[in-house]
């Protein structure tokens, strides 16, 4: 009998402890729980997408013409009020002079014009969808924007084998946060159109919470001793493409790139 | 060629005129209480024009600062004529179209009358305060680039602000008359207010949640606001100007406070703050109306009809050309 | 003698996996049920290689269906010395790098093990169809077009879409030995079924939910694929194909049909049919199983390191240049 009361004492015990810790942990997400899926994970299937103009400039910046005259008004510049927490990015001297020559120059040097892989975070706020397809093992980032791929291994993890354009990714779960530690990152990538950028001592540390049903916060950590001073963080909502039959289309950009690129190379019309 | 309105139609306005000043003056009823909207807010909304008569400065041949109503209607029959003067046929003045038979003019507006003979209550001498020697330097600097732009017909960009469709003066702020078509529809929902200026169709959206000002860059044409109720005062700080549309001369630095209540059913009571010591040794205020007028507000399209712009760069060049071949002409004699 | 890679778009070079021992496809028996994914799908998931030696065409001369063991073996150390085979210095064959040396070549991969003699199962001669008229009518105004295009070498639009690193053979669909990185890797999630073709990074997400095709408008060098399941097979339909990768000459308006059925732990049946009536008078299907292989799949980053295209167009630019002014050696 006294065993039994005691058990019945500790689990209750037990329970009220865990009870607090949970609303610990959804009081942080503003009380959002998201549903589970058939792992038992919170579930972030679906097609996601950012709407802001973090991929322009990812710190505060006005709107501002096109580089390209012919585009006019397509091809100015919306304004942003940053994605950027304390406003500013903690460059070194040396790098916000690289900085500022790549924004100078971005034309010419920004992988996105040639259509290269876009590199972590800013594959994220690309304004194009991407899908999250969770399994138990790997959860799958699939973005529209040249087909970008981002593996998440949440099981049978390793280090990079190689440096890449998109890292290479683990993840866990933390409470109601899928949490994505991503290096072995190469350096060719920007963090947006306006030069900002990175060295291949690149570490991303991504924390993904469901917000609501259809949102959810993407909150970024972003390290690399060779370019900045300290680590910084960015943070985003991401919108869940709702319309019936959403799904991500191709955008193979090699294809449209390739006069931009090989033009020059071509054999002129013989005389 | 322009036609007249008829002289009769015009007395009898002129009448009616004095009579409104009158009845302005003794309109205001103290104990008015501002209607609310569903969320609460002190009810702004509507359809308001800030035309007016009553310019920034005080005129130079007068010193106190209000008309007896007399004076007022005097005041305003005068520029009211001079508003509607017929042009000179075979002038260049002649070639705009006669604003008058549109209805375009003040006179055929709803006023935002008052009797103050300045909107500029402070500095007591209803002038601007006094340049600084910083604000001197930056005035010398502009009129430099000004220079630079060549004349008037060189670019698009030599042009004014609102011959380029750029900005007018009712977007503000402050919001000031805008010679014409000077209205305005406020609308207001939970935690915003919005005030639409009719040229060119430029709305602001105010939130009223004390949100921090951006970041110093982030500029706009039209600064970044912010607002908040005092009492029945809508209080509105707008900074993170672009320097790009001084006001009679003002900087990026520019921090205007603007304070809107509504005092009748027909009256909201507009004044303002201009606070940038780069350019004046000290903040200046001013105090304006705004009247209801009737709605809808119209669409605005100024660039997509911008053939002015378009017009005169092709005469300019057409001129050039035409004088390089005279002078050709005269150098092959 | 390695020389740097000039030749071939497919730079990246993924670090050799040790091959493990070969099995042989499972002969019927006891009949296989395969694991379930948490939302109750059969599970496809995992690694898996479509790498073979089996031709999609049966060989000229045979004409059986099935090899013995034996001659399969035979058949495969033919292919795998053939493939292995020494390049002569001094050749444009010696230019490109050695397959071999990066463990690239199949017989150092995982192999999807077949004792077919060809991957199309019907036809029963496991030939492709003829080309009907419009089919023919097509290929002569493709071969017409490459021809006004000119040389191989005038523009870049003029070379190999794989070589312009647009999109190769292991993507389909249907999915074909890429020739080497042959490798998938199959995820599931409630609804969705996604295979990720290594080469190029390509991804196909198939919607489980019987949503309709989208209009003709849309169109996809993948085309445009929808899913569901019968029993414990996979059956996919792609349609809306764009018809710049037309397959063995079909057109945009192809209808590839295919079926996924995990046979074994280690093995997925993978059958592919064609309806293309504006190129064949019949549909034809092909079985190509899919091998389960290690992960991980490895980052092919094609285009951005694409020095191959530059180089070969900078020098035809030279080449042609120095014919028409020979007086001028050696310079660029």
């Amino acid at each position: 009998m006294r065993n039994q009361f005691l058990t019945r004492v500790t689990v209750a015990a037990i329970a009220t402890c865990v009870a607090t810790a949970v609303a610990l942990v959804t009081a942080q997400t503003g009380g959002y729980r998201a549903p589970r899926g058939p792992d038992g994970k919170p579930n972030l299937n679906g097609i996601w997408q950012a709407i802001n103009s973090a991929n322009y400039d990812i710190e505060a910046h006005s709107a501002a013409p096109s580089p390209v005259l012919e585009l006019g008004a397509s091809g100015a510049v919306p304004a942003g009020l940053g994605v950027v927490e304390g406003g500013t990015l903690p460059y070194t001297p040396e790098a916000l002079k690289k900085r500022n020559e790549n924004r100078a120059n971005r034309l010419k040097l920004d992988p996105e014009v040639k259509c290269y892989l876009p590199g972590v975070p800013r594959a994220t706020y690309m304004p194009f969808p991407f899908q999250i397809i969770q399994s138990q093992k790997h959860i799958m980032l699939i973005h529209e924007y040249a087909g970008a791929v981002r593996t998440i291994y949440m099981a049978d993890q390793t280090e990079a084998p190689a440096d890449s354009w998109m890292g290479w990714s683990n993840g866990r779960w933390e409470g109601e946060s899928l949490v994505v530690d991503t290096k072995g990152f190469n350096d060719s990538s920007w963090f947006d159109r306006s030069g900002n950028f990175h060295s291949d001592a690149l570490h991303v540390v991504e924390r993904i919470t469901a917000r609501s049903a259809d949102t959810l916060n993407y909150e970024v950590t972003v390290e690399d001793p060779k370019v900045f001073t300290r680590p910084w963080k960015m943070s985003m909502p991401l919108y869940r493409r709702v319309e019936p039959n959403a799904q991500i289309l191709e955008f193979r950009c090699v294809e449209f790139v390739e006069d931009l690129l090989y033009g020059h190379l071509k054999k002129p019309p013989s005389q | 060629m322009r036609i007249r309105a008829t002289t009769i139609f015009r007395v009898f306005a002129s009448f009616v005129l004095f009579a409104t000043f009158v009845v302005f003056v003794s309109a205001q009823a103290p104990s008015y209480k501002v209607p609310r909207t569903p969320d609460g807010q002190p009810d702004l909304q509507g359809f308001w024009s800030n035309a007016t008569y009553t310019p920034l400065e005080r005129p130079d041949n007068v010193s106190k600062e209000f008309y007896t109503p007399a004076e007022a209607a005097a005041v305003e029959k005068a520029a009211a004529s001079r508003e509607t003067e017929q042009t000179e046929p075979g002038t260049t003045a002649d070639v705009h179209y006669d604003f008058t038979q549109f209805g375009l003019d003040r006179s055929q507006a709803t006023l935002a009358r008052t009797l103050r003979t300045s909107l500029i209550v402070d500095p007591k001498n209803g002038k601007l305060p006094p340049i600084t020697p910083e604000g001197k330097k930056i005035l010398a600097a502009r009129a430099e680039e000004a220079k630079k732009l060549g004349g008037r017909w060189d670019s698009a960009q030599a042009n004014q602000l609102d011959d380029r469709c750029l900005i007018m003066a009712g977007s503000g702020p402050p919001m000031m008359d805008a010679a014409y078509n000077s209205n305005y529809h406020i609308v207001q929902a939970p935690g915003y207010v919005m005030i639409l200026t009719e040229m060119i169709h430029d709305a602001r959206i105010i939130p009223l949640d004390s949100r921090p000002q951006p970041s110093a860059n982030v500029r706009q044409w039209v600064g970044l606001s912010r607002g908040h109720w005092e009492g029945d005062t809508l209080v509105v700080e707008t900074t993170n100007f672009n320097g790009k549309n001084p006001f009679r001369g003002s900087t990026e630095h520019m921090k205007v406070i603007e304070r809107l209540r509504r005092v009748a059913d027909d009256t909201i009571e507009y004044n303002f703050t201009v606070d940038d010591k780069s350019m004046w040794e000290r903040a200046w205020s001013a105090e304006a109306v705004m009247r209801k007028t009737t709605g809808p507000l119209f669409e605005h399209a100024c660039h997509e009809g911008n053939y002015g712009l378009y017009n005169t760069l092709v005469g300019a060049r057409l001129e050039e050309q035409k004088a390089a071949e005279g002078a050709a002409k005269k150098d092959s004699k | 003698m390695l020389l740097p890679a000039t030749g071939a778009a497919q730079i990246a070079a993924p670090l050799a996996r040790p091959a493990p021992a070969p099995k042989t496809a499972p002969t019927s028996g006891k009949p296989y049920t395969p694991p379930k994914t948490p939302d109750g799908q059969p599970d496809l998931q995992g690694f898996w290689t479509n790498s073979t030696y089996v031709p999609l065409e049966r060989p000229q001369g045979v004409t059986k269906e099935v090899y013995t063991p034996a001659e399969a073996e035979a058949a495969m150390k033919a292919a795998a010395a053939r493939e292995a085979e020494q390049t002569e210095p001094g050749t444009t064959a010696d230019v490109h790098y050695d397959f071999t040396q990066f463990g690239l070549d199949r017989s150092q991969s995982t192999v999807a093990q077949s004792l077919r003699t060809s991957l199309i199962v019907d036809p029963p001669d496991g030939k492709i169809p003829a080309l009907n008229a419009q089919g023919q009518k097509r290929a002569a105004e493709r071969a017409a077009a490459r021809k006004t295009a000119g040389g191989p070498y005038d523009s870049v639009q003029n070379m190999p879409i794989g070589s312009r690193c647009i999109i190769m053979g292991g993507s389909g669909p249907p999915m074909m030995n890429a020739g080497y990185n042959a490798n998938y890797q199959i995820v599931q999630s409630p609804g969705y079924v996604m295979i990720l073709t290594e080469m190029i990074h390509d991804v196909r997400i198939i919607p489980l939910d019987n949503r309709p095709q989208p209009a003709s408008g849309l169109r996809q060098w993948v085309g445009v694929s929808r899913g569901h399941w019968e029993g414990n097979t996979l059956v996919v339909e792609t349609t809306n194909f764009n018809g710049k990768n037309a397959f063995r000459g079909g057109s945009e308006n192809m209808k590839v049909t295919e079926r996924f059925t995990r046979v074994a732990d280690d093995m997925i049946d993978y059958k592919f049919t064609i309806d293309d009536p504006a190129t064949w008078d019949k549909t034809w299907s092909a079985q190509a199983p899919l091998a389960k292989t290690e992960g991980p799949i490895f980052e092919f980053a094609c285009h951005e390191t694409n020095y191959g295209i530059a180089n070969i167009l900078a020098g035809a630019r030279a080449e042609d240049k120095q014919k028409a002014d020979p007086a001028k050696k050696g310079s660029n």
